[in-house]
């Protein structure tokens, strides 16, 4: 009865497992609650909508783990970079190179936590500014922030701030570093060719990302990604300068020398090539994963798959890339891929440099939740 | 000495224990009770809400006389249930009343006029929100009666919570029928 004539057929698939290369997840501890929507269909015959019965609160505390992984990683990387640097810089001078190589680490560990800080504190006004998102009241949508208000409500959290991009594509995101201070974002665009309920599915979907605590690991990852880019960049600068010194010194140590610099130069590319690609990995691999689970907690929150289904649909026959707006450090926060919106045909591979999983997929998973 | 120092390490892990039981009960409680202001908050939104909607109505539709009592005394009932009802007194009133207005709406549809006025239009958008905001609220606190409920009547946290003195909490329950019969409002 649910069953809406959905615009893509799609043939019966098996039960939803949880994504390969997920970390299983810890016991289900709550029970099968007793559901009750509002005015919807009958709710899914399922106990969780989550694949492998995790719940919400799992999904909240591994992201707050990883988190804290992720930010003892990027400042770990810092005084890594800071004491190779600082190595580096007084490589004529063994007698002080530790003193040195210290000064360096404690250095780039003041200049670490500082980037974190910023990150942590910072990194939301600055990905919405980087999107030319304008924040709105409630005066200016009221539908909008009606619906916004409904799925908070389902979830128990405080009203985020609302935004609007100035964009013909259709996309949307969420950010923030906890639910108290979170916002949505919404293109015009996207805001123009959804009806109510399928507005109410993306937002629900954007809430259930500010719920699993998604918008904090993403919003630490695309700004301290950005930072490390830029370390990276300017380390290997440096290497380059100091190899060409070693080179046209006259010391009567400069074979040792630039032996020294030469290996300082090649540690500097391999981090230039490496850090930002394992980190874009990172990010890509994870952000995927944690679309499919934001879509079965935006179904947990409204009980009503069809919206959201019909808007990923609409959401496909899109071509208008967000290229303007979102860059590649940011794509991982929108509900869609903003750079290739060819991944709508569903015949693209999900590969690993894929930040989001393709929409039929999407569909599908949640097609088998109202089965 | 040894024993004595097994017991009290034990002793101490007992007590540590239903510490951290007691809290997670009082955090559970305590979500409960917000998640039932919450609902609150959206019902005093409807009772506020719904004699503006019937003055607008009965400036074009006098003839639904019936139905608009039905509104105006469901609210008073709900209203009034409202101050000091338990739970499931006062989900059966605010059900009479959501049923009596998803009739109105219907009713609605037959004035061409009253559909195009814009302070009806309003209105029946922050009515269906109000509603959606309800129904949501009610699923959120019945997910958080749920959770105490859970830790309340299981072993081993049927101990603590008897012993001090953690009450029931109800579920706002619906009917199905009740259910089908909201109102639907096409947009």
């Amino acid at each position: 009865m649910s069953q809406s004539p959905g615009p893509l057929p799609i043939p019966p698939i098996p039960p939803w497992r949880p994504p390969a290369g997920g970390k299983p997840a810890p016991a289900p501890t709550s029970p099968p609650a007793p559901r009750r929507g509002p005015e919807l269909p009958p709710p899914p015959k399922v106990s969780s909508y989550y694949p492998g019965s995790i719940t919400y609160l799992d999904l909240m505390a591994r992201n707050r783990r990883q988190s804290i992984v992720l930010i003892g990683f990027m400042v770990l990387l810092f005084v890594l970079v800071g004491v190779v640097i600082a190595g580096a810089y007084f490589i004529g001078q063994p007698e002080i190179l530790w003193k040195s190589a210290l000064t360096g680490a404690g250095v780039a560990l003041v200049v670490g936590v500082l980037a974190v800080v910023w990150s942590y504190y910072g990194g939301a006004s600055a990905i919405l500014l980087l999107s030319g998102a304008k924040r709105i009241e409630p005066k200016d949508d009221p539908v909008l922030f009606n619906v916004v208000d409904e799925v908070r409500i389902a979830a128990g959290l405080p009203m985020p701030k609302v935004y609007l991009i100035n964009d013909t594509a259709l996309n949307a995101f969420a950010t923030g570093r906890d639910p108290q201070h979170a916002a949505v974002a919404i293109t015009t665009g996207l805001r123009a060719t959804l009806d109510r309920d399928e507005l109410q599915g993306v937002m629900a979907h954007e809430v259930a990302h500010i719920r699993h605590y998604d918008i904090r690991f993403s919003m630490l990852m695309a700004t301290l990604a950005g930072l490390i880019a830029f370390v990276c960049d300017g380390f290997l600068r440096v290497a380059w300068a100091i190899f060409r010194g070693a080179g046209s010194s006259r010391s009567k140590e400069k074979g040792p020398a630039i032996a020294i610099a030469a290996v300082v130069l090649i540690i500097a590319f391999v981090l230039y090539l490496v850090a930002p690609i394992v980190g874009f990995i990172i990010q890509m691999t994870f952000s995927r994963e944690r679309e499919y689970l934001a879509d079965a907690g935006a179904v947990e929150l409204t009980r009503n798959p069809d919206g959201l289904i019909r808007a990923l649909a609409k959401l496909g026959q899109d071509r208008d890339p967000l290229v303007d707006v979102a860059n590649r450090g940011t794509a991982h926060l929108y509900i869609v891929n903003p750079l290739r919106k060819m991944h709508a045909t569903g015949n693209e591979a999900s590969s690993l440099f894929s930040s989001h999983p393709p929409l039929s997929k999407r569909i599908e998973r949640l097609q088998a939740l109202t089965r | 000495m040894v024993y004595g120092l097994i017991a009290a390490g034990v002793l101490v892990l007992i007590i540590l224990w239903v510490i951290a039981m007691y809290n997670g009960l009082v955090r559970k409680r305590v979500d409960c009770d917000n998640g039932w202001s919450q609902i609150d908050v959206q019902l005093k939104r409807r009772y506020d809400l719904i004699p503006n909607l019937v003055e607008t109505v009965k400036g074009y539709a006098k003839h639904e006389r019936e139905a608009l009592e039905a509104v105006i005394n469901a609210r008073s009932r709900a209203v009034s249930v409202s101050q000091g009802g338990s739970v499931p007194e006062r989900a059966e009133a605010e059900n009479m009343l959501t049923q009596t207005l998803g009739r109105l709406f219907a009713l609605s549809e037959a004035y061409p006029d009253l559909k195009a006025n814009q302070n009806f239009i309003g209105l029946q958008e922050e009515l269906t929100s109000t509603e959606n905001k309800i129904g949501f609220s009610r699923q959120h606190y019945n997910d958080t009666v749920a959770r105490y409920e859970q830790s309340r009547q299981q072993f081993p946290g049927n101990i603590i919570a008897g012993a001090f003195n953690f009450s029931k909490r109800d579920y706002f329950e619906v009917k199905e029928s009740q259910v089908r019969e909201a109102p639907k409002v096409s947009f």
